[in-house]
């Protein structure tokens, strides 16, 4: 936080907005703007141009495109100030982008990668306040902000540990706390009768903590996944109730209903949180053999959206399943959706319950499990929302379960991600150092970096901690 | 007998109280050093040895600072060793083995030799306080010394009880008294004490060794010296000390005593030290290594007593005799003294400031083990620290205090009134942050200018550390401006398995191969001239070697520690009411209002606060 680096952050609060304002402010954040912003008068060049940039004049707003290297991710505002004409009373830079997450977490993440750290709770407004922007009667106000902020930080990265972050980052925190154990016994205690490492273990140390880090590093496009919500598709043919569904999950009329088949034209999105898991609810245009040209570009889109999702809910229409027949041809259906999608979870739901008798429900009950008996099965009523609240446990429930998640490990968060990378970076350098075959106090010096870095996440490892684990695992003293 | 009223006055005479009534009496103030026992001054009550990995860092900067123990340690060395030579310069660790009994006598005689100072032989049984503050000391006879302020180094004294197998007795050291009256005179003052322990090896009759069954473990062949002063010189000719190892039939000799031992059958309740554990804790806690390194150390040029280095124990002497009968070599053993544990007060640091008076008490000031500490060069350092400081709190002068990047001086008070500490504290590289800038070569450079201002040194050691400093620059610099012949230098790269050059390039760049050292770079025709040209010592060509192969890390290091200055020059008001600050968390607020740190960066160290109370502390302090 006190250091004077240029750090970047969303402006505006979290979650999705019509725009999005993300600053960058410090010393460094024309530099870095400069290596990812075209001005749109500058089209021709196909990429960014520092020389381009320093010409836009200062507290101007340009029009232009971000880029990560060749890509662009969207067509932004830009707003110079430069210092000490700022909020902050540094160099700032301020990114109106479009408001999705995705796109938030886009710019700030090649914001990093272009030398920017994440700021902390705060870290603004504090900076504003060192440079004088701010009288000190607004301390207080301040520091309050910061402690609530940080608490809410706290409490998500709380949240966060769940499952197999945790234990990957206390593996990780162990792995370096041992090498960082051998590295110190050997120069604090090169008198002592003790086994030293050898270079080839130590290296061996070293690559498996990078692997961790990395495989962690790496998850955070799938954190990413479950900060802007897990994708759930509801699919099925047309006027099952897909949208009718969405609705009672939503508990609002987003999708337009109607009694006439094929009334939902193209995928309609939303966010629903259950028991804190963010949920994207995907509704899709009702899929069946059609001559209508539009309709059958819907349905491509539904098969496609059905494929971005993690999850998918294949919904019938329990009225229409009073026949044997009917009932061997709705199996027939639910192989091929599990055909199609043989890696995401598939959840039936047997919709209109209250169009049927309880005897004809058990019917069909019977013999979808007793033909397909890994089909998991819910009955609901969507217009009478009965059945709703069954359907939104199973949701977190399969998400729980980890079924969502191929990987175990989940880094959502941008401040971990950017310590991670740190880290990683820092790592790279002691590898560099042994393979140099440089003396180990040098090599602690980035040890020392990589676990400060961690420290954000893990908490720091201390003098005090590196000594008692060597104390504890090795026989020190004359 | 006393009717003048002294500056300063220490009680105790170790390491600490040594260099605390020296620096004291060399800074122009009016000393008395009172100690239990005259004959005792100086005494290494442990292993004879000083310095060592980050000890030895410890001991060049007391010496630079102007303290005595570099001197007397050169002064009665018998042999000299440079730990971790292997490693990079900032691991190099001087080691000194000492005559014991001519290292007391030097102490007494550098001290004798100081005008200023006073001696006085008793016991104090209590410190005179008027007002909140410290204004002199109580003897057993009940005479009474004032002064303007008292240094407390008690070592092991404070109600020292000594333990050997079942046995115990009140004792401060084998076959010396407990001090008894001050701890709870301090308690009632509103101190809080605590209990730690310490143990020490047998010592035994050289000549009923066996020597040729053992390792000898000489000295280094070129020998070096802690002192930068030419008041000593290195070591001419060297005294060898042995290496043995004890065996699983010493183990179960051992284990035969444990229901005896006072570690185990809970009768010592307070904490040793983990890094310097006795032969029973080694054994119990690393059941499966089958044998323990034992050194055998002289304990003089001409005694022949010796230090059984590696046994450390408090088992019944019958089990320490019977177990060493069967090591190695020691078959025929007799003993001088059987080793012993001892218990002692001391007083939990966190309640000092980092001038290492006391918050409580004005003008009292702790030193040495009463802190907690364990070793006599972390104990010397203290007393020169509060040494200095009484005497420029009476000329109401700033405080003396050294930063963690500057000294591990610095690390050593920060740490102890930052964190205090659960066993005997001992300093380890490992301790210091920006270890690589606070090497043994360099502690002139670093803290002589200092002590010239101080008053505790002359010019004259000034001229010395200046020549140093610019002789070794000008070296530099000559190597990055002058190219060599590449025909040359390649003779010299192929001799040394280095990659061979294809042109005339600055001889820097090839000095900075970690193949390539300074007597390598001294074949080379223009470095030969340049030395015959500039008459050069050892350490400023050791500063240039250093300088040239380190210079990145030294600079990453130097970065770092200047980040941490931007927090150490935010300061923390005095007595600053941190339980009204409503946005820091529980714990910190707690922390902070009894550790009262003075400055953010010392606030940031301290276990429970966390970087975002460091920015709301940040922000109340206006930056």
């Amino acid at each position: 936080m006190y250091k004077n680096d240029t750090i970047v952050a969303l402006a505006t609060p979290a979650g999705t907005g019509a725009i999005a304002v993300i600053r960058l402010s410090g010393p460094d954040a024309h530099v870095i703007a400069g290596a990812i912003f075209v001005p749109a008068f500058a089209k021709a060049e196909p990429t960014p141009s520092q020389e381009t940039y320093n010409h836009l004049g200062a507290n101007t707003v340009t029009l232009g495109h971000i880029y990560d290297e060749n890509r662009v991710i969207d067509e932004v505002l830009l707003t110079k100030f430069v210092a000490p004409r700022s909020y902050t009373g540094e160099h700032v830079v301020e990114i109106s982008c479009h408001g999705s997450i995705y796109i938030q977490q886009e710019v700030i993440a090649v914001c990093l990668k272009k030398g920017a750290r994440m700021a902390q709770a705060g870290e603004f407004t504090l900076q504003a306040f060192l440079n004088a922007k701010m009288d000190l009667s607004q301390a207080e106000a301040v520091a309050d902000l910061i402690a609530s902020e940080s608490e809410t930080a706290h409490q998500i990265a709380i949240q966060q540990m769940r499952g197999g972050f945790s234990g990957e980052l206390k593996d990780l925190r162990s792995q370096l706390l041992n090498f960082a154990s051998l590295i110190e016994l050997e120069l604090d205690f090169s008198e002592e009768d003790v086994a030293f490492a050898n270079r080839d273990d130590l290296r061996k140390l070293l690559s498996t903590s990078q692997q961790t880090l990395r495989k962690l590093i790496d998850s955070f496009a799938l954190g990413n996944v479950l900060k802007t919500g897990i994708p759930v598709a509801i699919v099925g043919e047309p006027n099952v109730g897909k949208s009718t569904l969405l609705n009672a999950l939503l508990n609002e009329d987003k999708a337009i209903v109607s009694d006439i088949a094929g009334t939902t034209r193209d995928a309609i999105e939303d966010e629903i949180n259950i028991e804190g898991v963010r949920f994207r609810l995907i509704d899709t245009a009702g899929i069946r053999e059609t001559t209508d040209a539009i309709e059958g570009m819907g349905i491509e889109r539904s098969y496609a959206k059905a494929e971005q999702s993690k999850l998918v809910l294949y919904l019938l229409d329990a009225t229409q399943l009073n026949t044997s027949p009917r009932i061997m041809h709705c199996l027939l259906r639910i192989q091929l959706m599990r055909e199609k999608f043989p890696d995401k979870p598939l959840v039936v739901i047997l919709n209109k319950l209250d169009q049927i008798t309880g005897l004809e429900h058990a019917e069909i009950t019977k013999q979808i499990s007793t033909k397909s008996p890994d089909t998991i099965l819910i009955s609901l009523s969507a217009k009478s929302r009965t059945g709703v609240e069954e359907l939104k446990t199973a949701l977190v429930q399969s998400f729980n379960s980890g079924a969502l998640s191929q990987d175990e490990s989940i880094v959502s968060n941008a401040r971990h991600y950017d310590a991670l990378q740190q880290a990683y970076s820092s790592l790279i350098e002691v590898q560099e150092g042994i393979e140099n075959d440089i003396s180990s106090e040098f090599l602690a010096i980035d040890i020392r970096a990589t676990a400060e870095s961690l420290g954000i996440i893990t908490g720091e490892i201390t003098n005090d901690e590196l000594l008692g684990n060597i104390f504890s695992q090795f026989c020190i003293g004359k | 007998m006393f009717d003048k009223e002294y500056d300063v006055i220490v009680v105790g005479a170790g390491h600490a109280g040594g260099e605390a009534a020296a620096v004291s009496a060399n800074m122009g103030a009016s000393t008395l050093l009172v100690t239990m026992n005259l004959e005792t001054i100086g005494q290494m009550s442990c292993n004879p040895a000083m310095g060592g990995i980050a000890k030895g860092q410890i001991v060049r900067e007391i010496d630079a600072l102007g303290g005595l123990s570099g001197i007397v340690s050169d002064k009665s060395a018998i042999q000299f060793k440079m730990l971790n030579k292997s490693k990079g310069p900032a691991m190099w660790s001087p080691r000194t083995q000492n005559d014991r009994m001519r290292f007391s006598e030097e102490w007494r005689l550098q001290l004798e030799a100081i005008p200023l100072l006073d001696f006085y032989q008793e016991m104090v049984s209590g410190l005179i306080v008027e007002n909140g503050k410290a204004v002199g000391v109580r003897t057993s006879l009940g005479i009474e010394i004032r002064s303007k302020s008292v240094v407390l180094t008690n070592g092991t004294f404070l109600n020292g009880l000594i333990h050997i197998g079942d046995k115990q007795f009140g004792g401060g050291r084998a076959g010396e008294r407990a001090s008894t009256g001050i701890t709870g005179q301090l308690v009632e003052l509103g101190f809080e004490s605590g209990r730690m322990k310490t143990g020490t090896p047998p010592r035994v009759d050289g000549r009923s060794l066996d020597y040729s069954k053992m390792e000898p473990q000489p000295g280094d062949v070129d020998t070096s010296k802690f002192s930068y002063s030419n008041l000593t010189s290195s070591l001419k000719q060297q005294r060898d000390c042995h290496m043995t190892y004890t065996s699983p039939e010493v183990h179960n000799l051992l284990r035969e005593g444990f229901d005896r031992s006072p570690m185990f059958n809970g009768r010592i309740q307070s904490l040793g030290p983990r890094y310097c554990p006795s032969i029973e804790d080694k054994i119990d806690r690393f059941a499966d290594k089958d044998r323990h390194q034992l050194f055998v150390e002289p304990e003089g040029w001409n005694t022949c007593e010796v230090y059984v280095n590696g046994f450390s124990t408090s088992l019944p002497e019958d089990v320490q005799f019977k177990a060493l009968r069967s090591v190695v070599g020691f078959e025929k053993v007799k003993f001088f003294r059987p080793g012993y544990a001892i218990e002692y007060d001391y007083f939990p640091p966190t309640q000092l400031k980092h001038t290492l008076e006391t918050k409580l008490v004005d003008g009292l000031y702790f030193a040495g083990q009463i802190n907690g500490t364990t070793g006599y060069e972390e104990a010397a350092s203290q007393g020169l620290m509060a040494g200095i400081n009484a005497v420029r709190k009476i000329r109401e002068e700033e405080p003396f205090i050294l930063k963690r990047d500057e000294a591990y001086i610095g690390v050593l008070v920060d740490d102890l009134i930052t964190k205090g500490t659960e066993e005997p504290y001992r300093m380890f590289t490992s301790r210091a942050e920006y270890r690589t800038l606070l090497r043994q070569d360099n502690a002139d450079l670093r803290l002589t200018p200092r002590a010239v201002d101080l008053g505790i040194i002359t010019d004259e050691a000034l001229k010395r550390v200046d020549r140093k400093a610019t002789e070794s620059e000008k070296m530099v610099q000559f190597l990055r401006d002058t190219s060599y012949d590449f025909k040359e230098m390649n003779n010299l790269l192929v001799a040394k398995g280095s990659k061979e050059v294809t042109q005339n390039d600055k001889l820097f760049k090839v000095f900075s191969r970690p193949q390539i050292d300074l007597e390598d770079i001294k074949t080379i025709s223009q470095v030969k001239t340049y030395l015959e040209d500039n008459d050069l010592d050892n350490d400023i060509l050791e500063q240039v070697e250093v300088h040239v192969k380190y210079a990145g890390y030294i600079a990453k290091e130097k970065d770092n520690a200047d980040k941490l200055h931007r927090l150490e020059n935010v300061k923390i008001p005095p007595n600053y009411d941190f339980k009204s600050i409503k946005s820091l968390s529980f714990e910190a607020r707690e922390k902070l209002t009894k550790i009262q740190p003075v400055t953010v960066s010392q606030a940031s160290r301290i276990s429970g606060v966390s970087p975002s109370d460091i920015s709301v502390l940040l922000v109340h302090m206006g930056r």
